[in-house]
């Protein structure tokens, strides 16, 4: 057999030959133990995907062609905007990054699951509480505070079961059977430590002490941006680290840059959220001070992206044939690209342009798409064959979710990033009148739907195919490729 | 890194240095700052909003006004916030210490509110603009129509004072006349309300 063939055609469905059967059987136990909660995660964050793909191409529409829909309330797109965010942010990414770290918590920490049915109930608070938080939303009581729109209650119930979760992962973590403790884990336990945290306080300061002035709109961004630095990057990384290595059958490159950008990424990532103010009603020391933390995360990226490059060299030809790592891999490239964008938006002379613009929400796409939701989606290719007993059915299916996701995403980043920089250079021109930067952005905008069109299209194409996995369609024996491997190597 | 105590101090002092900077210190900072008393010129700036405005700034959010609009202006060096009209001076921590929640704001998809009500005094113009944006503002305004917020109803007994009315644009039936609802008056008390032009100490108006 051929490197690629015995990495990628190893059968998991049958006792392998060359895997020790109690190795063999431990995962399984591991396996059979997640099946029930990580299955709960990911049907509920597909079925939100699908919601907040709707609502973002109803609010991308709107944007362009405002009269759509205009006559209903709950429709209107000040709602649909918030409410569109919050699916995404917590019901897609944050539960299908919940019920991954769960899987490569038990795996790597080498221990069942305990209790299982304890998280299902988590899972139905979590999504009770999302599901009030929206229509809450919907019907008009969102507070406009961004990322924290929900009432109180809703977010309430969302922490009691975001706390019981991360005692679970942190649980499993104390009683590990591997004296080893890998990267993914010091990425997944931050996380889960961080998460209720930043999440627990930002609700006390808002719905308890009531906060209002500038004061509220620090807490605001520095809870809205450490989601993504705390909660979904850890994850998202936890998840590439893992994957990447696991795929290509090598170990990480080193050891030390991988702590090096952990430590960094805390350290640094925490302090940024200022750059959302840059000019704003707030102290100089302020802004400055996230400015800077802005420009050291060079470092955890720049070291993340090395490690994984060096640990893929030479194994790039295996992107042709596996999902998993061909979506973990982009995603891993988009985290280097939209870091790397995000530093340079911190510089006070880009922000001047493309602060207040469609460039932003360019760049936000890039990170919790291009990013965190291939990753995301490379992970559930690889962990659901595992928990439900078979294979994916279609590798057709598998390669227009893909390409359809790849290539959406680029014409949405693209889309938003010129019509952006443009709608940002006519408003730093006081000439170009309002009504003139509104019209030259409807182009871009309207090419945004197209990509929109694509990405729900996408995300239709792998709810069906993980339906028929729910439903133990899918294939017996080797696990589905994009391509099947050459038939030499096979020999 | 393989103990729990370890990793979970360094887990719990990064996220802890991160809160005192950026959440704490800017409270100490900034959250308990008082209107600015002026003995000679006799005024106290700013001004609480009065109680329908007060409502109004409610269903600003409820609306999502925040997700097109910002509130504050950016300093002559930082943007061109000032030329454009949008304030006579950048705003600063102190205006908005009656704010609760505030909405500065994070996208221009809409001009800046920060002054609006110094910019476009007229309740009736605010009113005819939520009710018809393409009407008032152009047809290249891409603002949603706040139509629900307004009332299309027979006329019993006298007309409203406060019905709207077209001179193109918007038809209204013979025997109709255009309201609007309590929300959509509270709403349009606030935005006349948003009044940043005034001077202060730190941020003069010249």
């Amino acid at each position: 057999m051929s490197a690629a063939a015995e990495i990628l055609e190893k059968p998991r469905t049958q006792t392998p030959v060359n895997m020790a059967s109690a190795d063999f059987a431990e995962r399984a136990a591991i396996d059979r133990s997640c099946r029930g909660p990580v299955l709960f995660f990911y049907t509920s964050a597909i079925l939100w995907l699908l919601a907040g793909s709707l609502l973002g191409f109803l609010a991308s529409f709107k944007m362009h062609s405002p009269e759509f829909l205009d006559a209903l309330a709950p429709l209107n797109f000040g709602r649909i905007r918030p409410a569109h965010l919050n699916v995404v942010a917590y019901g897609w990414a944050t539960q299908a990054g919940l019920g991954t770290a769960i899987w490569l918590m038990a795996r790597l920490c080498r221990i069942p699951l305990a209790k299982p049915w304890i998280l299902n109930i988590a899972i139905v608070f979590f999504n009770v509480g999302l599901t009030l938080g929206i229509g809450a939303l919907l019907l008009g009581q969102g507070n406009s505070i961004e990322w924290l729109e929900m009432p109180g209650y809703s977010m309430f119930i969302m922490f009691v079961a975001f706390a019981l979760v991360a005692i679970w992962g942190v649980h499993m973590f104390v009683r590990r059977r591997e004296g080893h403790v890998y990267v993914s884990q010091w990425y997944l336990l931050a996380a889960l430590f961080w998460f209720p945290w930043l999440f627990g306080t930002a609700c006390i300061l808002i719905h308890t002490v009531n906060l209002g002035g500038v004061s509220l709109g620090a807490v605001n961004w520095w809870y809205g941006h450490n989601v993504l630095g705390l909660w979904f990057t850890p994850i998202g990384l936890a998840s590439a680290y893992y994957f990447i290595p696991k795929v290509i059958g090598r170990p990480v490159h080193s050891y030390y840059l991988s702590a090096l950008g952990f430590w960094s990424l805390g350290l640094f990532y925490s302090w940024n959220g200022m750059h959302h103010l840059i000019g704003g009603p707030f102290p100089a020391w302020l802004i400055t001070a996230s400015i800077v933390a802005s420009f050291m995360m060079i470092i955890p990226v720049l070291t993340v992206a090395i490690n994984h490059h060096m640990t893929t060299k030479g194994s790039f030809h295996l992107l042709k044939y596996s999902p998993t790592l061909r979506f973990t891999v982009v995603g891993a490239m988009a985290y280097t690209l939209v870091s790397l964008q995000g530093i340079s938006m911190a510089s006070r002379q880009l922000n001047q342009i493309t602060h207040f613009t469609h460039y932003t929400i360019g760049h936000s796409h890039l990170g919790l798409y291009a990013f965190f939701t291939m990753i995301m989606f490379g992970a559930m290719y690889y962990i659901i064959p595992r928990l439900v007993g078979c294979e994916w059915r279609s590798p057709t299916m598998i390669k227009m979710h893909f390409w359809l996701s790849f290539y959406g995403i680029i014409l949405m980043v693209a889309a938003l990033t010129f019509g952006g920089m443009a709608q940002g250079l006519n408003l730093d021109n006081p000439s170009v009148s309002f009504n003139a930067v509104t019209e030259g952005t409807i182009p871009y905008l309207q090419a945004r739907s197209w990509s929109g069109i694509a990405l729900t299209l996408a995300h239709v194409i792998f709810a069906v195919h993980y339906g028929m996995m729910l439903f133990r369609l899918g294939r017996k024996g080797k696990p589905t490729l994009f391509v099947d491997l050459p038939q030499e190597a096979k020999a | 890194m393989n103990s729990l105590p370890k990793l979970f101090l360094g887990i719990f002092l990064v996220f802890a240095f991160a809160w005192v900077g950026l959440v704490a210190l800017p409270y100490l900072n900034l959250g308990f700052l008082q209107p600015e008393v002026n003995e000679e010129a006799g005024t106290v700036l700013p001004q609480p909003r009065p109680g329908l405005a007060q409502l109004g700034s409610k269903v600003y959010a409820s609306e999502g006004c925040i997700y097109c609009h910002s509130q504050q202006v950016r300093p002559e060096w930082a943007g061109s916030d000032i030329e454009r009209g949008w304030g006579l001076r950048r705003t600063v921590p102190r205006d908005y210490i009656y704010d609760r929640p505030v909405y500065l704001g994070t996208m221009r998809t809409g001009p800046d509110l920060s002054n609006i009500g110094a910019r476009q005094p007229s309740r009736e113009w605010h009113h005819k603009h939520l009710y018809a944006p393409r009407v008032m503002s152009g047809q290249y305004s891409t603002m949603p129509a706040y139509r629900y917020l307004y009332e299309m109803r027979p006329i019993t007994g006298a007309p409203s004072d406060l019905a709207l009315k077209f001179d193109t644009g918007v038809e209204i039936p013979d025997g109709y006349e255009l309201v609007p609802t309590a929300n959509a008056i509270a709403l349009v008390e606030y935005l006349v309300s948003l009044n940043r032009n005034y001077s202060l100490e730190e941020a003069p108006v010249e």
